[in-house]
């Protein structure tokens, strides 16, 4: 079984990022990047398919500016086989993502394609689901447990109440939640073995399709600021603050 | 001019966060439709047809609709739509898993987590874990949204209900199956529409000490929400979590307990209308959001705010 890992770069989670003055964009010129996080643990839970004798190659995709490549070489570390870069300057929105997916899961025919349930940066959530809506494929969101038995995908999915579990017919999208594993650290011989591995190189215009976004940004801005508090010495002033101040309780 | 708005529900009830759906969709200033899709689901349907600004209801009552899934649903609000300009769901966990895939068979965008709606076309919504709005333009002739709950009023009830009709189900799509389901059971009120939260992180250091935070939560009537540290740790299933990939609370009163105030917890809790932090670091960055302070070990704090709201 092959699976189709798509990984994004995206602003590190620990920047905390700005609009620019003129709220045309944000200031992220100088910002460290890293792979998604959810995309992260895609990562692993299709290495450990893997390693679990369940799937025989881990195929990783990311489309974008050309320092995308770095992120698929992390992705080869931690123990993916290859690596596809969809290589462009233009703005991808979700719907040109799933668009451009398609396509390459046209080509490689993987049995299975995880992704991030979101991208840290424009917070969409929307690529797996649109993906698999393309596709004609059944979708376990926000996974928290995956098991493939007997051409199926069973997926325990992270919902508002509590947790659901679904079997999915094979092929199959998973986008991963927070809890679905712990990614592992690369080490230093990974990250040499990885320069070896092939990344080969695409461009949008290799695929016959519209990626023009859809959605056109007019601003962007800080959001309102609290105004500032201040710390009480007890519980009795606290109460009483709350009571008589603020008027909650 | 009219929207859809798919209803959020488990058969019974209809979710209160379709409500501020209601509230988003009537801004958009033509009709608002409903779409209840599920099985055995009329009393959703009614309740519907009670809120307030909704002038029809479409009841599809299914076998296939039972369990909600995205893969039976999808089809058949592409088949209602060309009827609408606007397509929107809460964004609930469902409202999440359908809409996308709404909007890609329909070939247009999807708008996430929208805050505020500045014209038919044109809404606000927070990216960057809420550290920045961006204002968005669609392009697209149906706009699929999803719509924060806390930036919405809930629609209230009227005496006049909006007519159910019934619509057939697209039918099963063979692709996913059911097979459990389970609720955190839970005697307190649903986190997103609390009044009052109280919130947990790592600082609690070990589940056994969950009792305290009960306490304190049963003194106000309160919902118990956490970081995500603490749902890792264990101390709390995971639909406690708060911030940019958990829930979006915005409650009258948070009281965030041995809470660091990291940016993505943050996002999910910064709209409150009173923050009250209790950390034993005096650096933490939780008290930077914070209305009211205190510096202090949280299991002196706790005890002594438990005794003086029981006093
Ligand atoms: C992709 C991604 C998504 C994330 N999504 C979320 C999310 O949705 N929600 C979320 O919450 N986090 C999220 N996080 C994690 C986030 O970055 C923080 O790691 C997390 O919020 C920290 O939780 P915490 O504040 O409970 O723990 P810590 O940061 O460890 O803070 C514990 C606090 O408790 C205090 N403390 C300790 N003992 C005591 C005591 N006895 N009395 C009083 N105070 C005490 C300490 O001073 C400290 O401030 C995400 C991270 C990533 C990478």
């Amino acid at each position: 079984m092959k699976i189709l890992v798509a990984v994004k770069r995206v602003v590190d989670y620990n920047v905390r990022v700005r609009p620019m003055a003129d709220e045309t964009g944000v200031e992220i010129s100088n910002a460290k990047m890293s792979m998604n996080p959810f995309d992260e643990i895609a990562v692993e839970e299709a290495i450990r398919l893997k390693e679990a004798g369940i799937a025989d190659e881990v195929v990783l995709v990311s489309l974008g500016v050309s320092q995308c490549q770095e992120t698929l070489r992390t992705g080869l570390a931690m123990g993916a086989d290859r690596a596809l870069h969809v290589e462009t300057d233009v703005e991808l929105q979700p719907l040109a993502v799933a668009g451009l997916l398609k396509a390459i899961v046209d080509r490689e025919n993987p049995a299975l394609v995880v992704l991030g349930k979101q991208a840290i940066d424009d917070d969409a959530n929307q690529t797996g689901q649109m993906l698999a809506a393309l596709l004609g494929w059944g979708q376990g969101t926000f996974a928290c447990a995956v098991k493939i038995e007997s051409g199926a995908a069973v997926v325990t999915r992270e919902i508002d109440g509590g947790t659901r579990t679904v079997s999915l017919k094979l092929p199959a999208v998973i986008t991963t939640d927070l809890r679905l594993n712990e990614p592992r650290y690369v080490k230093l011989p990974d990250i040499m073995k990885a320069k070896k591995k092939s990344i080969e190189k695409l461009a949008p215009e290799d695929f016959d399709l519209d990626i023009t976004p859809r959605l056109q940004t007019l601003k962007v801005s800080e959001p309102p600021k609290r105004k500032a508090g201040i710390i009480v010495d007890d519980v009795n002033e606290l109460l009483d603050k709350l009571r008589n101040e603020a008027k909650v309780i | 001019m009219s929207a859809l708005v798919i209803a959020d529900h488990d058969n019974e009830h209809l979710n209160a966060a379709t409500r501020c759906t209601i509230t988003a969709a009537g801004e958009l200033g033509g009709g608002v439709e409903v779409l209840v899709a599920g099985h055995n689901c009329a009393a959703v349907a009614d309740a519907a047809a009670r809120c307030e600004g909704v002038s029809r209801v479409l009841l599809c009552d299914d076998e296939s609709c039972r369990a909600q899934l995205a893969e039976n649903i999808a089809p058949l609000v592409v088949q209602l739509a060309e009827r609408y300009t606007h397509v929107l769901a809460a964004a609930t966990t469902s409202g999440k898993d359908l809409m996308p895939r709404v909007a890609a068979l329909l070939g247009v965008a999807q708008i996430s987590d929208i805050i505020a709606i500045v014209s038919q076309d044109t809404f606000i919504r927070p990216i960057y874990a809420g550290n920045v709005l961006a204002t968005v333009q669609s392009a697209d002739s149906t706009r699929v949204i999803t719509v924060r709950r806390t930036a919405f009023q809930s629609a209230g009830d009227t005496d006049n209900p909006a007519p159910v009709e019934t619509v057939t189900a697209a039918g099963d799509s063979g692709l996913a199956r059911l097979l459990e389901e389970n609720q955190t059971p839970s005697e307190r009120p649903e986190l997103t529409g609390a009044d009052v939260v109280i919130a947990v992180g790592r600082g609690l250091g070990n589940k056994e000490h969950l009792d305290l935070i009960e306490k304190l939560a049963d003194s106000l009537g309160a919902a118990i929400g956490a970081s995500r540290a603490a749902v890792d740790a264990g101390f709390v299933p995971n639909d406690y979590q708060v911030g940019q990939t958990g829930k979006i609370v915005a409650p009258r009163l948070y009281i965030a307990v041995g809470i660091s105030g990291a940016i993505q917890h943050l996002a999910g809790m910064k709209d409150s209308q009173v923050i009250v932090a209790i950390n034993k670091d005096a650096e933490a960055p939780i008290f930077q959001v914070a209305d009211y302070g205190i510096v202090g070990d949280l299991f002196t704090v706790v005890p002594q705010l438990i005794a003086a709201l029981n006093r």
